[in-house]
């Protein structure tokens, strides 16, 4: 049983929590995940670590509430317990010195890129972070982001807060007018993962995405991860969760992502 | 010497048609009368060769004349002397091609029935209540930590903690027992059992982290500076699929996932456990080994109306267990024998529609002994299918290998352990069980288990590497 030391709905359904687990706290690496169950009922839920407190032994986590065990995820607060928490999960990004690199992050994912943000300028680069939502309201981290980063550009849909559209729009924009970007990196819901990687193709830049498929185990056992890369069948949980944005077979994830809309829907009605 | 009567007193079971719709135990074990009866079949003979023929040399006609002396005490005393986990082995050990195999009474009429006798003990001491904690032993004052809460980890644990060791075992997922829990569907284990197993390992002094992954939160040679000898029992890898086109397509499971989602998980009382599963009304599992059997059988469990095997090669040449495939056909599981799918085609939303297979013959036998299968050309034929589950087996777990890179693996990705004595390449840390063999049984991973406790011994002893 891990203890919840934090639990806040940071933005209407995006939630952040923070649980004292050291011995996770001490080896997380930007782009590492957790496997969260926080009860007896619920699924095994793959969720990006987004931040850690080696000193405190602490590791926060931002999270979707979107099925049922994300909902009861959202139920817990501070002094809860979760019923089970493994990890740190999942290769790390890549680091090094590449000179520019773009983090692009939605949903859950703005959450998911602050670490690799850190860890990329302190390798030497220069960051430039795009941050995204449906409206201002709905962006969150934004001082910490601005911390790390050399520059953050917003993109929202209802144009509240920087550029009207997406990420992927700005982004689009940006590499049209030359600006030299040398990786990019996108968290956070598929089909914005898609849509980056449809953007930076043409322009041969290096694009690297999280995918979040399915997973029961996480560990390497069930193979309910799998996806086509490059022709190859590879197992997100251990072979990732980070794969070249451009050699992914991305109509097979899209629709293995929809597999168990129903279920969802049903399973929180009980 | 009264006649030896000719078949093994026969095992009440649940009638096919009921249990098929329910996960409860299918056999329902011995009573008192008929385990007597049953042990009185076994004539104690001087030289038995069923004890060779247990993985994990079991006193087999002490603890039988002990059933038939009505001692059940010291016989389960007896059996758990070299068999920590006897409910559990009673119910999946392959006996046919063990102990069974050998037994003296075997060569004239059905040999005795040594399996649901061990069985038996288990239940019975289970049915009394608190089990007997041996004595602790004297401290060794030495440290062993096991990798992996699966059969080959715990039966290592229970020798290694009754020779006084410290023992601290470390479990990537969040219940022990590995695929026992994970894997072998309930009806045919039922989970108390196993976690009774386990409770009465942590009473001996065992203790046990759920939830850790080594390789990531710890690194073997972090293990390493904290104790004396590691023992890594992480079992199963990633699943083998077929490669064929479609395989991607929605409702197709490794046998892994599937299992999982309804064992662990507990799927099949979705929604109140909230892990989903499909339950396909036309179900087809590929393979033809015991896990495949399970599949299918769960598939029927969880409503389906067809759950077809489809397997390459001809009855004779399945490695399941004969009462596994028995099982299986008694509760109308339909076998598509010398067929092997070459497609999987999907309708419009990726959801997997009909499978393809190729028609098969046997030609001549190939390493394994087995007539190898052979396509016939022009003779694909397609069925309507929901779901399907590939069974044909997985590589060992790649989590250990990938973040140990002084250990030595095979050409399977398997860790290279000395068959004898668990030793890897590596200094003080031992290995056994899937992650060492690949794919085998539960008993050959508590064998290995076994042999590994005995090499760690000898080497805590001796500290000769």
């Amino acid at each position: 049983m891990i203890e919840i030391i934090e639990r806040e709905e940071l933005v209407p359904n995006v939630h952040t929590c923070t649980v004292r687990a050291p011995g996770i706290a001490k080896k997380a690496l930007p782009g590492q995940f957790v496997i969260v169950i926080p009860d007896e009922y619920s699924e095994r839920t793959p969720i990006t670590i987004a931040d850690w407190d080696r000193k405190a032994g602490t590791v926060t986590f931002v999270f979707l509430e979107i099925g049922a065990s994300s909902q009861r995820m959202a139920e817990l607060n501070a002094g809860d317990k979760l019923y089970s928490f493994t990890g740190p999960l999942g290769n790390p990004f890549e680091l090094g010195k590449f000179g520019t690199v773009a983090l692009v992050g939605g949903c859950y994912g703005i959450g998911g890129i602050y670490q690799a943000a850190k860890a990329l300028r302190k390798e030497g680069n220069r960051i430039i972070t795009y941050s995204e939502a449906r409206s201002n309201f709905l962006l969150y981290w934004n001082d910490k982001l601005e911390k790390v980063s050399h520059e953050v550009k917003y993109a929202t849909t209802d144009g509240s807060r920087g550029k009207k559209g997406h990420a992927w729009d700005i982004l689009q924009k940006d590499l049209t007018e030359k600006t030299k970007i040398h990786r990019i990196i996108a968290v956070g819901c598929t089909f914005m993962m898609y849509k980056v990687a449809e953007v930076t193709e043409p322009f041969g830049i290096k694009t690297i995405v999280s995918m979040n498929p399915v997973m029961i185990d996480g560990t390497g056992m069930c193979g309910a991860c799998r996806i086509v890369v490059d022709n190859q069948t590879k197992f997100a949980c251990v072979d990732g969760p980070h794969f070249d944005a451009h050699k992914i077979d991305w109509d097979i994830i899209m629709s293995r992502r929809k597999a168990y809309l129903e279920e969802e829907i049903i399973s929180k009605e009980r | 010497m009264a006649k030896i009567s000719p078949r093994k007193t026969p095992m009440r079971e649940q009638p096919a048609k009921e249990r098929i719709r329910n996960f409860n135990e299918v056999p329902f074990g011995y009573s008192i009368e008929e385990a007597v009866q049953e042990a009185k079949r076994c004539i104690q003979c001087k030289n038995p060769g069923c004890i060779a023929g247990c993985p994990v040399e079991i006193d087999i006609p002490g603890f039988i004349r002990l059933i038939a002396e009505k001692d059940f005490k010291e016989g389960i005393n007896l059996l758990k002397e070299k068999n920590i986990l006897p409910a559990i082995c009673g119910r999946v050990c392959p006996q046919e091609e063990q102990c069974e195999k050998v037994c003296v009474v075997g060569v004239k009429n059905e040999p005795v029935a040594i399996g649901r006798l061990e069985r038996f003990l288990a239940d019975w001491e289970r049915e009394q209540g608190e089990i007997e904690i041996p004595p602790k032993p004297k401290s060794s004052g030495k440290k062993v930590a096991i990798v992996g809460a699966g059969p080959a980890g715990i039966t290592a644990a229970a020798d290694l903690v009754r020779w006084g060791h410290k023992v601290d075992m470390f479990e990537a997922l969040h219940q022990p027992g590995g695929v026992l829990v994970y894997g072998i569907p309930e009806f045919r284990l039922p989970k108390e059992i196993v976690f009774g197993e386990i409770d009465y390992l942590k009473k001996l002094g065992v203790r046990l982290y759920t939830d850790s992954v080594i390789g990531k939160v710890k690194s073997i040679d972090e293990l390493l500076k904290e104790y004396d000898a590691l023992f890594l029992g992480t079992g199963a890898g990633l699943p083998w699929f077929l490669e064929v086109p479609g395989e991607n397509l929605n409702g197709i499971y490794s046998a892994n996932e599937y299992l999982t989602r309804a064992n662990l998980m507990k799927a099949y009382l979705f929604p109140k456990y909230k892990t989903p599963i499909v339950r396909g009304k036309r179900v087809a599992t590929v393979g033809g080994g015991n896990v495949a059997m399970d599949c299918a059988r769960s598939a029927l469990r969880l409503g389906a109306e067809k759950s077809i095997i489809i397997y390459r090669r001809s009855r004779n040449e399945m490695p399941a267990r004969d009462e596994e495939i028995h099982h299986a056909e008694e509760e109308g599981v339909v076998f598509q024998l010398l067929s092997n799918p070459a497609a999987f085609h999907g309708n419009k939303k990726n959801w997997v529609a009909e499978v393809e297979c190729i028609r098969m013959k046997l030609g001549e036998p190939d390493d394994s002994g087995r007539r190898r299968p052979v396509p016939i050309p022009d003779a694909n034929f397609r069925m309507p299918i929901d779901v399907a589950v590939i069974a044909i087996g997985n590589s060992p777990n790649p989590l250990i290998p990938s973040t140990t890179p002084d250990i030595e693996t095979g050409k399977w990705g398997n860790i290279i352990a000395d068959p004898e004595t668990g030793k890897t390449s590596k200094k003080s840390v031992f290995a056994g069980g899937d992650v060492a063999t690949g794919a085998a049984t539960v008993i050959l991973a508590m064998g290995a288990g076994k042999k590994a406790a005995r090499g760690i011994e000898e080497y805590l002893q001796t500290g000769v590497w």
